[in-house]
């Protein structure tokens, strides 16, 4: 009986399918925690008021539930009530037992400010230079959108003045400074140094005229405030200009939620963060993640193939060939912050500081290339990489039938034209499965790059319209310590807490769709390059 | 009896051959220390079948190999004495091996067609040649397919892969890409030995009619076949070339006794 047992092999089977489904629980259970508390952070949901048993009224939305500790059958829920700059906190507890009575009032409004996360609470009043306009609910909701519209014209004045004319202006400010510093550094002429000095002088003329235009536009923003009442009677006023949304999430139908929350996603993707990352859009470090991606991808690729090309096919198979994979093996296994260090040490101030000291002696001690940026970053992932597109190039490589070199050579090739026409067409899914691999490990890759040139917040993407067009020097924003950073070092980490699920769930789609591209170009490739019928 | 008979009438191997287009000149072979071949000492003659046999392991295969020094890419190989195809030392370090592999092309036992399109494969020899003119492709695809007895079946479907194409096909298609180089010598190490039956047949008619415009070695297992196809065969065993005469000579009055005793099977 247990002879049959273990000959008709079930004991394995057992074995190795639990391995399996185990591995699926896990996955699953990552992707479903990710998930579940990542896609419901945008959702409109229910404000609840509160009229407790000691005549406190609160208003919120319901966010856990709990077990009181050491009183069994009694429950109390967490609400989070916004507000943080009249309460001080964004989150509070109440008994189950103290409730008397729960409404959801349609009249009750989300307001998105720039500062201060959310306030809940009901439309007073809007006054426009000290003046009523409306002092009704309704009435005064119906002016609002109005306003908040101009209000968001406005700003998209301020963002191009200040980022497109004063950012230019500035650029040639700094331009100057450094080009006296080099005709200081020369010795010039006096001529030459006023000649600077009138150009100086006038940029400073057009900087004060664009900087009174830029006044005005922000005066303009101070006139409208709207006067909110809190569910305990409070009244606060807020500047519209400083409302970035607002919606009735009470009396939204079911269409009007997923509107509310389509265009929250949509900002999340394309907007920029606000309140130091917690909230607003999280589009630098998504176009910072891409962007480094594809940099490393540039560098890390055709190096690895290259170099395992010699390995494999130039190289004579000896001591020192095995001696080099054995450290290039090893090397895939060196733990990422190792390469962080020879990134800063070597890349950043080695090479860097060598083509400050060369090129930009005038702008020193600030430095250029001298200091952590998206191309040190990238090369330092590179490196990273390199050994895993080298291992899975070897191995690529080996696996094509030699049958089909000697074919190639048979015929009259070169060793070139061998490699070129039939060796790397057929070893090419399996290069690129090598590269998918090293790809999805660059963009998880986080530690190097904390000291290599990802930083909090870096409102200048490395690529904009404006001459070199790729600033490769400059610091960047990335998806995975962004996660880090808004999880663990902002200042409201439980009001954080659902984008870092939101930023998770993204930096996996990223993940997922880099892959699948490569994936799908593999599956294309190997339909063309079929192997061999036997 | 004796070991050899008719010591005197033996024909040697410059009596057999006329005008050798490749000469095999005390040839011996090294695989890093073991001795591959000994001595080997042979002429092929020119526009004919020239059929190796022998058991497994006695060097047909690596003579074969080493006719268009296929033998360089096994870096432990290093070889002795000379051999020469028309007329010129081909170890020599001076010659050109690329020009001397588009000269001598060779048939592989396992059919390696490349993971390109039939057009593409036939097409190839004369790609890395430098010759990319449509018309001499289309006209020397289309020859050389017909050649290999294999332009019927694939003519309406030159642009699929040769993946497709099976066992039989892919070998003749594998001849076709030799014979689209016009080679002066083809080599074909067991062409057939993963083929059926059928497919074989088919590949030794290819070769009888091949035989017109070229010079063929083929190594076999398989003695019927080297009876059937060859005009002159030579025996090898251990590494060393036992003996070399016209088939109809080996097969049925062989000078040696171990010649006869192998092609009668009574070993091998």
């Amino acid at each position: 009986m247990t002879l049959r047992f273990w000959r008709g092999g079930d004991p394995f089977i057992w074995l190795t399918g639990s391995a399996l489904a185990f591995c699926l629980l896990m996955i699953s259970g990552l992707v479903g925690i990710i998930l579940y508390n990542g896609v419901g952070v945008f959702w409109p949901s229910t404000l609840q008021q509160l009229s407790l048993r000691d005549g406190q009224v609160v208003l919120g939305k319901v966010v856990d539930r709990q077990v009181i500790p050491d009183q069994p059958e009694a429950y109390r829920i967490q609400l989070k009530v916004g507000n943080r700059d009249a309460y001080g906190l964004d989150f509070r507890w109440v008994d189950e037992a103290d409730i008397e009575r729960i409404e959801r009032p349609a009249p009750v409004v989300v307001f998105e400010r720039i500062e201060w996360g959310d306030a809940y609470g009901y439309v007073e009043k809007i006054t426009q230079n000290g003046q009523v306009m409306v002092s009704e609910g309704q009435d005064a909701w119906d002016l609002l959108q109005p306003l908040l519209e101009a209000s968001a014209k406005r700003w998209e004045v301020i963002r191009s003045i200040e980022h497109d004319e004063m950012g230019q202006l500035n650029r040639a400010m700094e331009e100057l400074r450094l080009e006296k510093r080099r005709l200081e550094m020369d010795r010039a002429k006096p001529e030459a140094m006023a000649e600077l000095e009138d150009r100086n002088r006038a940029l400073w003329e057009r900087y004060e005229l664009v900087s009174d235009r830029l006044n005005a536009v922000r005066a303009e923003n101070e006139q409208a405030v709207v006067s909110i009442r809190l569910a305990d009677g409070q009244e606060r006023s807020v500047r519209v200009a400083d409302i970035v949304r607002t919606y009735k999430p009470n009396a939204l139908d079911l269409w009007g939620k997923v509107g509310v929350y389509c265009e929250k996603g949509w900002e999340f993707v394309t907007g920029q963060p606000r309140e130091s990352n917690t909230e607003g859009g999280i589009f630098p470090a998504l176009f910072g993640t891409v962007m480094m991606v594809m940099l490393m991808s540039l560098a890390a690729v055709p190096f690895g193939i290259l170099a395992a090309l010699y390995l494999r096919e130039y190289a004579k198979q000896g001591l020192f060939v095995r001696l080099v994979r054995i450290a290039v093996n090893n090397l895939a296994g060196v733990p990422s912050i190792v390469f962080g260090m020879f990134g800063l040490g070597f890349f950043v101030y080695g090479v860097g500081g060598g083509i400050d000291r060369l090129f930009y002696p005038e702008a020193l001690p600030t430095p250029t290339y001298g200091t952590g940026g998206i191309l040190w970053a990238s090369l330092t992932l590179a490196l990273l990489t390199v050994p895993v597109v080298i291992v899975a190039t070897e191995e690529a490589l080996a696996a094509v039938p030699r049958e089909l070199r000697e074919g190639a050579l048979g015929l009259g090739s070169t060793k070139f034209q061998m490699i070129w026409n039939i060796v790397l067409p057929s070893a090419l899914p399996g290069i690129l499965t090598g590269v998918i691999l090293a790809t999805a490990r660059g963009a998880g890759e986080v530690a190097p790059l904390m000291i290599t040139g990802v930083v909090k917040l870096a409102p200048d993407l490395p690529l904009d319209a404006f001459w070199p067009f790729f600033h490769l020097e400059r610091k960047f924003m990335h998806l995975g310590f962004h996660i880090y950073d808004v999880g663990f070092q902002s200042p409201n980490v439980e009001a954080a807490r659902p984008m870092v699920y939101t930023t998770a769930l993204l930096l996996l789609l990223i993940v997922l769709a880099l892959n699948l591209t490569a994936i799908v170009v593999r599956n294309k490739l190997r339909r063309r390059y079929a192997s061999s019928a036997f | 009896m004796s070991e050899k008979r008719g010591e005197i009438d033996e024909p040697s191997v410059s009596d057999v051959i006329e005008n050798p287009i490749v000469e095999v000149d005390k040839l011996s072979l090294y695989y890093g220390d073991t001795q591959a071949l000994y001595d080997v000492d042979l002429g092929v003659p020119e526009r004919e079948v020239t059929a190796f046999i022998g058991p497994s392991g006695c060097g047909k295969s690596t003579l074969l190999r080493s006719l268009n020094r296929l033998n360089d890419l096994v870096e432990s190989a290093r070889i002795e004495g000379n051999v020469r195809v028309s007329g010129a030392d081909i170890y020599d370090p001076n010659y050109d091996v690329i020009d001397l592999r588009r000269r001598v092309g060779m048939v592989f036992q396992k059919s390696n067609p490349f993971p390109k399109s039939i057009y593409e494969n036939v097409a190839y020899g004369l790609r890395i040649a430098g010759e990319n003119r449509r018309s001499i492709l289309n006209e020397s695809v289309e020859k050389s397919l017909r050649a290999a007895a294999l332009w019927d079946e694939v003519k309406d479907r030159l642009e699929d892969n040769a993946m497709g194409l099976s066992g039989g096909q892919q070998q003749r298609l594998c001849i076709a890409r030799t014979l689209a180089v016009e080679p002066e010598v083809v080599l074909m190490d067991e062409p057939c030995s993963a083929l059926d039956p059928i497919a074989t047949v088919r590949i030794e008619e290819t070769i009888s009619e091949l035989k017109n415009d070229y010079t063929i070695v083929i190594v076999t297992h398989n003695l019927q076949q080297a009876a059937r196809i060859s005009d002159y065969t030579a025996f090898f065993y251990l590494g060393r070339l036992v003996e070399f005469n016209q088939t109809k000579q080996i097969f049925t009055q062989p000078n040696l006794k171990q010649t006869e005793d192998y092609v009668t099977g009574r070993f091998g």
